[in-house]
C-alpha cells in the first residue's frame, strides 16, 4: 500500500508525551476510557502509560505512522488510514482480533478491546484528545511533527544554553 | 453502590481454601472502606488475646470506594489491618501507589487472611482465579526483586504486586509491606505479621470495569480538585515535597535531634528540602489517577553511595538523620534505601538505631555488645545497624524487637531512651513544645502518630498557644482524628487534605458520585468518628486502657535544653492527665477512656457494646461474682 502524499501527513497531528514532564500517573488512561467506554479501564485505553524506572514514564498512543505497519499487516483490510487525520480507522465488522497489527505496531499503541474481541487505536478524539486537556503535568500534547521537532529544538537550546540564557537574566 | 466491588475475598493459608462474600451496604456506609472497614472486618473475625504472629491473627487488606476511579489520589489507595505485634492493639497502616486501583480493578473491597501457611507463598489474584503460588524461590529477596520476579515468572509487566523484605520474613517487629517497589504500609509492623504467615507477597492483575454513578457530576468534581491541586493548596507537596518540614521544625526548635536529646539541629542547612531538590532530586513522580505528585526520587550524584537512587520524604529523612545525629544526605539516601531494601518501617528504623546510639552513649551499651562504635552522627554505623537490625545479626537481634520491647530485654533505665507511643517509635516532630500534639500522639489508636490527627497543624501554625496545654484541646484533636480516620477510610491523599477546602462536603460530593449512596457531609464526619471508635474498641478489647495514652518517658521528664523559643518545653503528668480528662469529654467517653452506651447507641455501633459492658459497669460485674 502506497503512502499517502507528504503534503497531507505533515498535517497530522499526533499525541506525544514528554518525557521530562510525564510523572507516570496514568490520568491519561482514565479520562480515556471513561471517554470512548464509559468505564475506568486500563485496557479499554488507547493510550497506555509506562513506568520502567522511577525515572522513566512514558505514556504512548498512536504514532500515525506512513506507510502504516499496521495497516499494512491486516489480512482483513479491517484498517483504514485517514489521509485527512492520519488516524487508523477499525472496521469492526470485519476485524476479527487476530491481532496481526499489535505485532506489526513497534510502539504498543494497539490494544485488543477484553470483550467486544477488535482492535482499538487512538482516534484522537477527532482532533481534540481528551487525554491531552487532562494531563495534569502537561505532559501529553497535539502536535504536528514539526512542532514536535521544533519543541526538541526548543528545549534543547534551553539546556546548551542555560548559563548563558541565566546570565542574560533569561528564564531557561 | 458503585465505586464498591461488593465482593471481600478470605484466603485460609492453613488449608489453601478461598471463598467471597458479598459486602453489605451497612457496612460500607458505616465504616466507607480502607482503614474503617478493614478495622471491623478484623474485629469480626479475630479473637481476643491472640498472639499477633499467630495463625489466629487474621490480617486484612481493603481497598476504598474510590480506589480505581479517577478521584485524584483517591484512585489509588490500599490499606492494611491486623493486630500490631509492637503495640499488641490495632495495627493499620496505607499507601497509594498502583496496587489499590489493580485490586479493586480485580473486583475486590477487602481480602481476609487467616492462618499460617506451610511453606512461603504468594497469593496471586487474577480477576476471579485466586491461588497460592509457590513462594520458596522468593524467600530472602527484597520487595523490589520479588515484584520483578513475579512479573517474570506471571509474564506480565502491568501486574502490581506487594511484599515483605528480609525484614518481615524474619519477623522484625518494625517490618512494612512495599508496593509498587517504592511505597510502604510502613507503620505498626505489619510486615511482620505477613511473614509470620509464611506470604510473601501479593500479585494483582484486574481487568474490570470501574463504573460510577454519576459520570458527568464526577469529572465535574475532579476538573476542580485538579485545578486545586495545581494551586497553593497541594504546593508545598509538589514543590519541595514533606522535606521542606527540616527548615521549618528546626527553627520552630521542634525537630528532634539525638533521638529526642535536643530539638535543633545544627546542620539542618545540609539536610533540607531545598538542598535536597537541589542537588539530588532527578524526578518527581506520582501515584496512579493523582494530578499532584509529590514522590521525590533522589540520585545520589558521588561518593561511596553514588549512584543510589530512592524514594524520600521528611520523616525517614529526619528519623535516619537529625534523629541519629546524621548531616550527610548521601549517607541518608542510602539508609532510605535499605530500608525499603529490607522492608522495615523507614520511621522506625532511624528511631531503633538512635535509641541504641543513646544507650552507648549513656553507658547502658558498650562496643563489644553492640559490635561497633554507635555514635551520634556515625553514618557508617547507622547504615551498618540497619542492615543488622532488619536481618536479626548481632544486637540487631535485640533491636529488631522495636525500642519498646528491646528496652525490656535490655533491662536497667533502658526504657527512658526508647522514645515510643503504645510500642510504636515516634515520628519527627518534638511534642515537648507542642501540646496539641502531644495530646493528639498519646490517644492515637495505632500509636505515636502524626498520621492519626495532624494536631501539629494549630501548633505549628500558631493558631493556638503551642506550649500551653489547655482546656479545648480535645475539640482540636477529635475534628483532625475524625477527618483523617475517614480521609483513610475512603482513601485519598494526606498529601490532598488541603485542596478538600470546603471539608466533608467535597469528600461527600466525590463519594457519591462513585458510589451513588447519598451520604451528607455530616454522614461521613459520623463516619470518621465511628471509625475511631472502632480502633479504640479494639485496643479496649486487647486490654489497652487510659494507661497506655501516654508519652515517651523523654517527653515528660527531659525538658528541651537548646537556646530558642522551645526551651524548657516538656509535658507533665498534670497536663497530659488535663489534655485527656478534656479529650474524653468531648468524645463522650467516660474518664478512663471508655466510650459510653449512648456514644456507641448514637452512632450505631450497639452490635459492639458488648466490648465495653463490664468495663463500664465494673461494680455490677463485681456484685455478680459476689452474689
Amino acid at each position: 500500500m502506497a503512502a499517502v502524499p507528504k503534503s497531507e501527513a505533515a498535517k497530522w497531528k499526533l499525541v506525544s508525551c514528554d518525557p521530562e514532564k510525564c510523572s507516570g500517573c496514568s490520568v491519561c488512561e482514565y479520562i480515556c476510557s471513561l471517554e470512548k467506554e464509559k468505564v475506568f479501564s486500563a485496557q479499554k485505553s488507547r493510550i497506555r502509560t509506562m513506568r520502567l524506572h522511577p525515572l522513566i514514564n512514558l505514556s504512548i498512543a498512536c504514532r500515525l505512522c506512513s506507510p502504516a505497519p499496521c495497516v499494512t499487516a491486516c489480512p482483513r483490510d479491517a484498517l483504514k488510514q485517514s489521509e485527512q487525520t492520519g488516524v487508523i480507522m477499525i472496521d469492526d465488522e470485519k476485524c476479527d482480533g487476530c491481532s496481526w497489527c499489535i505485532e506489526a505496531c513497534d510502539y504498543g499503541a494497539i490494544t485488543l478491546h477484553p470483550e467486544k474481541k477488535v482492535v482499538r487505536i487512538c482516534d484522537t478524539c477527532e482532533g481534540d484528545p481528551e487525554c491531552v486537556k487532562w494531563c495534569p503535568e502537561e505532559a501529553l500534547d497535539f502536535v504536528t511533527r514539526d512542532i514536535m521537532s521544533q519543541k526538541a529544538r526548543i528545549a534543547v537550546s534551553k539546556k546548551l544554553f542555560k548559563e548563558a540564557m541565566e546570565a542574560q537574566g533569561m528564564k531557561p | 453502590m458503585l465505586g464498591y466491588a461488593g465482593r471481600i475475598l478470605h484466603v485460609d493459608l492453613s488449608g489453601g481454601r478461598t471463598w467471597t462474600e458479598l459486602l453489605n451496604e451497612e457496612y460500607a456506609k458505616k465504616y466507607i472502606g480502607g482503614i474503617g472497614l478493614g478495622m471491623r472486618l478484623y474485629l469480626d473475625h479475630s479473637k481476643p488475646d491472640v498472639d499477633p504472629f499467630s495463625p489466629e491473627n487474621p490480617l486484612v487488606l481493603a481497598t476504598g470506594p474510590l480506589s480505581g476511579s479517577m478521584v485524584p489520589t483517591g484512585g489509588n489507595g490500599h490499606a492494611f489491618v491486623s493486630k500490631s505485634p509492637q503495640s499488641f492493639g490495632v495495627g493499620e497502616a496505607k499507601a497509594h501507589g498502583h496496587f489499590g486501583t489493580e485490586l479493586k480493578r480485580a473486583g475486590y473491597d477487602a481480602i481476609v487472611f487467616y492462618g499460617k501457611a506451610e511453606k512461603p507463598v504468594y497469593l496471586w489474584v487474577d480477576d476471579d482465579a485466586v491461588q497460592l503460588m509457590d513462594g520458596k524461590y522468593l524467600w530472602g529477596k527484597s520487595p523490589q526483586e520479588t515484584e520483578d520476579a513475579i512479573k517474570k515468572e506471571l509474564k506480565d509487566f502491568y501486574i502490581r504486586v506487594a511484599s515483605i523484605g528480609v525484614a518481615g520474613e524474619k519477623l522484625v517487629r518494625i517490618a512494612c509491606v512495599i508496593n509498587d517497589k517504592s511505597r510502604a504500609c510502613g507503620r505498626t509492623g505489619l510486615g511482620a505479621v505477613m511473614g509470620s504467615k509464611n506470604l510473601k507477597a501479593i500479585a494483582v492483575r484486574g481487568s474490570k470495569d470501574i463504573a460510577v454513578a454519576d459520570k458527568d457530576r464526577l469529572l465535574e468534581l475532579v476538573k476542580i480538585q485538579h485545578e486545586r491541586m495545581k494551586g497553593p493548596a497541594a504546593r508545598k507537596y509538589r514543590v519541595l515535597g514533606t522535606s521542606e518540614n527540616v527548615l521549618v521544625l528546626n527553627a520552630l526548635g521542634a525537630m528532634p535531634t539525638n533521638n529526642f536529646t535536643s530539638a535543633v539541629f545544627p546542620d539542618a542547612n545540609r539536610i533540607s528540602g531545598e538542598y535536597l531538590n537541589e542537588r539530588f532530586v532527578a524526578k518527581i513522580i506520582g501515584c496512579s489517577s493523582c494530578a499532584m505528585r509529590c514522590e521525590h526520587v533522589a540520585v545520589v550524584p558521588e561518593g561511596p553511595y553514588k549512584g543510589t537512587t530512592t524514594r524520600i520524604e521528611y520523616e525517614p529523612l529526619w528519623a535516619m538523620g537529625p534523629n541519629c545525629g546524621v548531616g550527610n544526605l548521601d549517607a541518608i539516601l542510602k539508609g532510605m534505601d535499605l530500608s525499603n531494601h529490607y522492608g522495615v518501617d523507614a520511621i522506625s528504623i532511624g528511631l531503633v538505631v538512635s535509641f541504641a546510639m543513646d544507650l552507648y552513649k549513656n553507658g547502658l551499651l558498650n562496643k563489644e555488645t553492640a559490635g561497633m562504635d554507635l555514635d551520634f552522627g556515625n553514618q557508617e554505623a547507622m547504615i551498618e545497624m540497619i542492615k543488622r537490625v532488619s536481618t536479626r545479626e548481632g544486637f540487631g537481634d535485640v533491636l529488631a524487637e522495636g525500642v519498646k520491647l528491646a528496652a525490656d530485654k535490655i533491662g536497667k533505665d533502658a526504657y527512658k531512651y526508647a522514645v515510643h507511643i503504645k510500642g510504636v517509635e515516634m515520628t519527627g516532630y518534638d511534642i515537648r513544645g507542642m501540646k496539641t500534639a502531644a495530646l493528639g500522639y498519646a490517644v492515637s489508636f495505632r500509636g505515636a502518630d502524626h498520621n492519626r490527627h495532624g494536631a501539629y497543624g494549630p501548633d505549628v501554625s500558631g493558631k493556638v498557644n503551642r506550649f500551653k496545654a489547655e482546656k479545648g484541646r480535645g475539640k482540636l484533636v477529635k475534628e483532625t482524628e475524625d477527618l483523617y480516620a475517614l480521609i483513610d477510610s475512603i482513601i485519598v491523599c494526606k498529601f490532598s487534605r488541603g485542596t478538600y477546602v470546603k471539608g466533608y462536603e467535597d469528600l461527600a460530593g466525590l463519594y457519591n458520585a462513585v458510589t451513588g449512596l447519598e451520604m451528607k457531609p455530616e454522614d461521613l464526619q459520623k463516619a470518621g468518628e465511628r471509625i475511631n471508635i472502632l480502633g479504640r474498641l479494639i485496643n479496649i478489647r486487647e486490654g489497652l486502657t487510659r494507661k497506655d495514652d501516654t508519652l515517651p518517658w523523654k517527653v515528660m521528664h527531659v525538658p528541651i535544653p537548646d537556646e530558642g523559643p522551645s526551651k524548657g518545653s516538656f509535658v507533665s503528668q498534670e497536663e497530659l492527665d488535663l489534655l485527656l480528662d478534656d479529650y474524653y469529654e468531648v468524645r463522650g467517653w467516660n474518664k478512663e477512656g471508655i466510650p459510653t452506651m449512648e456514644k456507641l447507641r448514637d452512632l450505631g455501633m450497639e452490635d459492639l457494646a458488648y466490648i465495653v459492658k463490664d468495663k463500664l459497669e465494673p461494680h455490677k460485674k463485681q456484685k455478680k461474682k459476689e452474689d
